[in-house]
Order: C-alpha cells, then structure tokens, then sequence
C-alpha cells in the first residue's frame, strides 16, 4: 500500500456549537441518572419545595399530629415486556414500593395501586398481573387498601402501567437516610448485581442471544428489618434499582459530602450477567437491580450486620465492597484489582431500554 | 469470566510494569489508536500506574467521535422525514449535529431506533416494506464487513426500501496523517487490534519504514495494553522501528481475508473528512457504483448539505494526540457528556469521556475539576 499524504488539511480546532439544555423531555430524562437528577432540581423541587422531598431519599419521612414517624413512597412502573424471567409487572409494582419505604428502615404496611390500561388489553393477562402482585403483597406482608384504574384508547399506553404508593411506620430513634453516610464507615452490599437489567433487555429479545439470567425482584423489607434489628450501626440503606449500584453510591457521596472508595474485585457479578455485559459494552456498576439492597454501617457493626444479612433469604450472597472516606467528597473511586484508582461516576443519560 | 480475567490478572500486570519499568531509560510517547483501549487505560488506571516517561496519547480511533459534522446533519435530516425508519448503533443518537441530536429527532416523533447489527436494519425494511429504512453505516475498518454484508443482502433480497448513509474511516491514512504534521509528538504506536483483526497488519510496514516508528498490534484488556507498552518501548530503547503483533490471539498477518474481500465487493476507497482534524486524502469507503441505489445520500438528495463547524473545543488537537482532554478550558464545565461540546465527550470511546466518566483521580482532587458539576 502506498498511500504518502504530503500535505493533510488541518482545520485547527473544529467542534459544533453546544446544544442548550433540552426543551423536550427525552428518554435518558427517566434513566435515574444526572439527567434525571437535573429535571427534579431545575422542576420539581422548586415547585414542591419543602423541608422532607429536600432529604432527597427514595421515601418521605412524616409525622401527623405527633403519631410515629412514617416512611410515603409511590413508583410509577412502565416495563416493556411485562412478563420477563423471574418477575413481571405486578411483582415489580408492589416490591419497588415496598423496598423504598425499607430502606428508611421503615415496616411497609400499606399500599396503593393505580392502573392504566390499554384498550383490548386481555382480561386475562390483566388478571396474571393482579394474581402476581397479590403473591408479592403477602410475600412482603403488605395490604393493598386503595387503587384506581383508568382505560386509554388503544395506542396512548404500552399494555399496562401500574402506580404504586406505599405507607410504613419508622420505629421510634431510628435516623437512617442517604445523608448520614461517615467517614470510616463499610459498604454491604445484599448479592450480585446486575440480574434484572440483564433479564429484562433479554427477554425483550433485542441482543441477539439469550442470557440465561432472571430479575432479582425481591421485596427487601425482611432483609431490612432484620439488618435494622442486628445493629444500630446502620446510617443508609439504599436499593441500587435504575442507573445501578454506582449512580445510588453516587447519590450517597453527594447527600452525605463523603468519598467511597470500592474494592474492584469484591463486587460480586454472576457470569452470564458479567458476559452480556462483555458482550454489550456495558459496565455492572450502571446495570438495574431490584431485589439487592446496600447498607453503609459503622465500621465496628459490619461484620455483625453481614451475618444477619447472610441469614435472609435475599441476602445469603451479602458481601463487604468498600469503605467510606472523608476524600474525596461527593465522589466515589474504585481501586483496581492492579493497584490504581479510578472515578466511578454515576449514570449520565439513557442507553438502556426502559427496565423497570 | 474465561478469556477475559485472565487478561485482567493483577499479579501478571505487576510483572509487565516492572519489565515496562525496568526497560525504560528516557521519556517516550506513545500513542493507542483505538478508542477502546483509550477507554481500558482510564477504566483501569493504566496510565497512573506507568513510569512517568512513558506517556500515552488518545488517538483518532473512535468512529463516533470522527463522524464528520454533515453526515450527523444528513442524518437528522433523513431521519427527520416521515416515511423514514432509521437504524443507528446506539453511540451515535446523542452525538451533536447542528443544532440537534438524533435523541431530539426521536423525541419529536422521527422514527429512530438502536439497532446492534447492520443485519437487523435489513429485518427491520423487509417488516415495513412500505417505508424507507436508512441504516447508518459508520465506523472503521471494524465494522466495514459487517456493514457491507448489510448491502449485499439487501441487494440479493432485491430490497427497494433499504439504503445506508455511510460514514467509513480507514486507519492507516490517518496516521499518515499525525505522523506528517510538523507538530507530532508520536514517536510509536499501539496499534487497534480489532482493526487488524480484519484488515491483518501489513498495511502498517509502510508506515513504520517511512516514518521510523514502532507499530505494535495490541488488545484492549490491561495485559494487552501493558504488553503492547513494552513491546513498543523496547523497540524504541533499542533503536528499532517495527511492526509487532501483540495481540496474537486474534490478529494474523494478512487478517481476515472473507471479511476483506466483502470490503471490497462494496466499497471502494475515497477521500474523507475527519470531524475535528479535517480532509485525509484515501481514509475512507465509499459505495461502489453498482451498489449506488443503496446510498441515501443520493435517495433523499442531501449530499450538499455542508454546514460550516464553528471553533469552539480542542477535539481536534487531542484526536491528532497534541493535547490532552484536562488541556481543554472546557472540560467538565461547559462540556459534559449530557452538553457535549465536541464528539470525543460523547462516545464512551472518545478521550474526553473516558477522562470525564472514569476520570484522573489527581485532577478530581483538584477543585476545580471536582466541582465539575
């Protein structure tokens, strides 16, 4: 091959003028990632501003009239396909509510549940949904005390979308929150990561294989509690659902103005998830969960809460990942398994189909 | 995972920096081509863990970030059109055109979506036989074979709805290209190995005798970036400047000849403009005549359109290796991967985004890039 170029056009520096922050609402917008984050702080919370949706956590916190503190949480559900391995869209309704009320150590009690319909849905797959989510609800020990349903024309909804809202008492003394992560403090995580995300993209039959994978969708409240009734050492827990364990430990390090430092080689990844992910170019860290929990305890409580996690049934796989640092703040960094360290940041914007 | 931890074997990298260690004697820069090596260095900390005279520089090789600015407008354009459904690999929906991205055409109602083979676009036109499927058909040499198997398939379909929009760069004229400009800081090469995979290395012989620069092969788990290192200094200490395959596993000398071949069939080779570093004379495919009917350009008459880039980021300094992404006053403030300024922060390929997602653990203790947000 001859190919000698004597002289190359250089045009110096050439980029395109930066677009403007989006007029429109796009998909990364729902990805629970920065874009996401950006839309609840420039819209929602100056519109609803107030001292408790300010905490930022996955649930309010509330008191009426002096009664015990209460854990409110609603989750809206729009995956596509509703039924994929290990779950569907009912069991994912009534265990994202329940897990984001657990995880302000709260005890789930009640539910809501709204439903959107598509016109010429079957009744019967309606009924395969409703039956799911009645299975998840006494799994969990929860009641369904209020719904709604609304009919659309056929074409202005995707099948079934279900709304969930759910209401757990905080017993008495108990703080545990996004923000009250400290310096010195162990990272848990409940099993490997990455199971739902992974379950869901296959299942809807766009990757050209099929990843012998099922959704990890657990209610985590027994987990929760029993980690709650081990130690009172426990200051967050937090279920790593969209944009993964590395945008909820990003939340964390923002919220509590602390640094987590993750061990490379302790995050624990099944194979088939971790070879979709060679596969696809994705990294773990970023992949959906919806059955695992984190919890950032006092360094002395680890190894207490550990056992009473590996003593539940979603958390036998429970493992230690890292290690809260005062350095540096807001940012979470992996040491690699050869020695160097690396910013984990968290999601950016949508690349993933919606899972959950 | 089997064939891929034991290329992330901490003890094995050890034992290769040490040798890396051991061999150096003076400072050298080298570069890698391929965006994803550039990404494996960040994502693993290579470059912290190198003696400090041994550098690295990011070269031009993600197709992402060196699409050039009219081929994402013709896309918008194209995909913009009602009767159009088109097929893009996932990167390239966020990268900015004038004005717009292909994100903002399918949240305005275009009909784009994300396809992870050229083949499934082909699905995809024979399902809607009643609208025009444009798939998007760039990349390097990597992604030639399967995106001309695209066009002879829709060829022997008889498809009248499918067509690509091509955007083909070839390696080895762009580093002709670095290696003749007078400021090239490059003295060798970590060459792709999923290019070579295909193309073989005897395209770089060449390169090496004329411009006197090692040209080493190389993979993209840590071991085989920190081989292709040593291998490549060595060469250097030793005054040696030659074409070496480190990444043997996949590579042979002559490369997939099946896979060149379909290159061939479909392509022919032509001038191109690079985004960020300009015109390269012979660096890209094009259609051949006899498959013209496939080319959208042609089909939705948008080959004039030529917008004019304004000069705002360094992307071009740093796609040709004479900058670094913390050089720019723009990184991490103006320029993020949800705001990109220039297409290297948009690609998880491109230099900038690697250094912005798993960033210079130095720098994000420095202030001003940790407030970056």
């Amino acid at each position: 091959m001859s190919e000698t170029i004597d002289t190359v056009t250089m045009e110096g520096a050439v980029c395109p003028v930066p677009l403007q922050p989006s007029e429109q609402i796009m998909l990364g917008h729902g990805s629970g990632g920065r874009l996401m984050h950006r839309l609840i702080e420039s819209l929602f919370l100056p519109a609803f501003d107030n001292p408790v949706l300010r905490v930022g956590n996955d649930a309010g916190r509330i008191s009426i009239q002096g009664d015990a503190p209460l854990a409110v949480s609603t989750d809206a559900h729009v995956v596509w396909p509703l039924f994929f391995p290990g779950g569907d869209i009912g069991r994912l309704a009534v265990c994202g509510t329940v897990n984001d009320v657990s995880m302000l150590g709260a005890d789930p009690r009640f539910l809501t549940a709204s439903f959107i319909l598509e016109e010429g849905v079957p009744t019967g797959l309606l009924r395969k949904v409703v039956e799911s989510m009645q299975a998840a609800a006494a799994e969990a020990g929860v009641e369904i005390i209020a719904g709604d349903t609304k009919v659309v024309e056929k074409g202005k909804a995707d099948g079934l979308y279900i709304t969930t809202a759910g209401f757990g008492t905080i017993l008495p003394g108990l703080e545990i929150g996004g923000d009250k992560a400290r310096p010195g403090d162990r990272v848990l995580l409940s099993g490997p990561i990455g199971d739902h995300g992974i379950a869901v993209l296959s299942a809807r039959g766009e990757l050209g294989f099929e990843a012998q994978v099922e959704s990890d969708v657990a209610p985590l409240n027994h987990l929760a509690s029993a980690i709650v009734s081990a130690s009172h050492g426990i200051h967050v827990l937090r279920d790593p659902t969209r944009g993964g364990v590395a945008t909820s430990l990003n939340e964390i390090a923002r919220a509590s103005q602390i640094g987590i430092v993750l061990e490379e080689g302790s995050i624990p990844v099944r194979p088939a998830v971790q070879s979709a992910c060679e596969m696809l170019g994705f990294d773990p860290l970023y992949v959906a969960n919806e059955g695992k929990l984190i919890a950032i305890v006092a360094e002395q409580e680890a190894e207490t809460v550990l056992d009473a996690m590996r003593g539940e049934r979603y958390g036998e796989e429970a493992t230690l990942i890292g290690t809260v640092t005062e350095e540096p703040p807001g940012r979470v960094l992996m040491k690699t398994l050869i020695g160097s360290h690396r910013v984990v940041d968290e999601l950016s914007g949508e690349m993933l189909p919606r899972i959950c | 995972m089997k064939f891929v931890d034991e290329f992330r074997d901490p003890e094995l990298a050890r034992a290769t920096l040490s040798a890396i260690r051991k061999e150096v004697t003076e400072p050298w820069v080298l570069m890698e081509i391929c965006g994803g090596q550039t990404h494996s260095i960040m994502r693993y900390g290579l470059d912290q863990l190198l003696p400090a005279m041994v550098e690295l520089v990011h070269g031009p090789g993600c197709p992402v970030c060196v699409t050039p600015l009219e081929q994402i407008d013709k896309a918008l354009e194209i995909a913009s059109r009602p009767e159009v459904i088109f097929a893009s690999y996932g990167d390239m929906l966020r990268v900015p055109g004038s004005g717009k991205d292909l994100f903002s055409v399918h949240a305005t109602g275009g009909d784009v979506r994300v396809v992870y083979s050229p083949l499934d676009a082909v699905k995809l036109a024979q399902q809607h036989s009643q609208q025009e499927v444009v798939f998007f058909a760039i990349g390097f040499e990597t992604t030639a074979p399967a995106n001309a198997m695209a066009v002879e398939q829709a060829h022997s379909l008889g498809l009248e709805n499918f067509s690509v929009l091509v955007s083909h760069s070839r390696v080895p004229p762009a580093m002709h290209a670095i290696l003749s400009s007078p400021e090239c800081r490059v003295q060798g090469f970590l060459a792709a190995g999923h290019v070579c995979a295909v193309m073989g290395y005897w395209e770089y012989e060449p390169i090496s005798d004329q411009y006197k620069v090692p040209i080493v092969v190389t993979g993209f788990e840590p071991l085989d970036i920190l081989q292709g290192v040593l291998m490549a200094i060595r060469q250097l200490e030793q005054g040696r400047a030659e074409v070496e395959n480190a990444y043997s596993r996949a590579v042979i000398y002559d490369g997939n000849q099946h896979a060149q071949q379909l290159i061939d069939r479909v392509f022919m080779v032509c001038d191109r403009k690079w985004r960020g570093i300009g015109n390269i004379p012979s660096s890209g495919w094009c259609l051949r005549p006899e498959y013209s009917r496939f080319d959208a350009e042609l089909r939705f008459a948008v080959e004039d359109l030529a917008p004019r880039e304004s000069q705002l980021c360094i992307s071009g300094q740093i796609l040709q290796g004479l900058k670094k992404p913390l050089d720019c006053p723009a990184f991490g403030l103006q320029c993020t991967p949800e705001e990109p300024l220039g297409a290297t922060m948009v690609s998880t390929e491109g230099a900038c985004a690697a250094y912005f997602r798993y960033g210079d653990v130095k720098a994000v203790a420095d202030s001003s890039v940790g407030e970056r947000r």
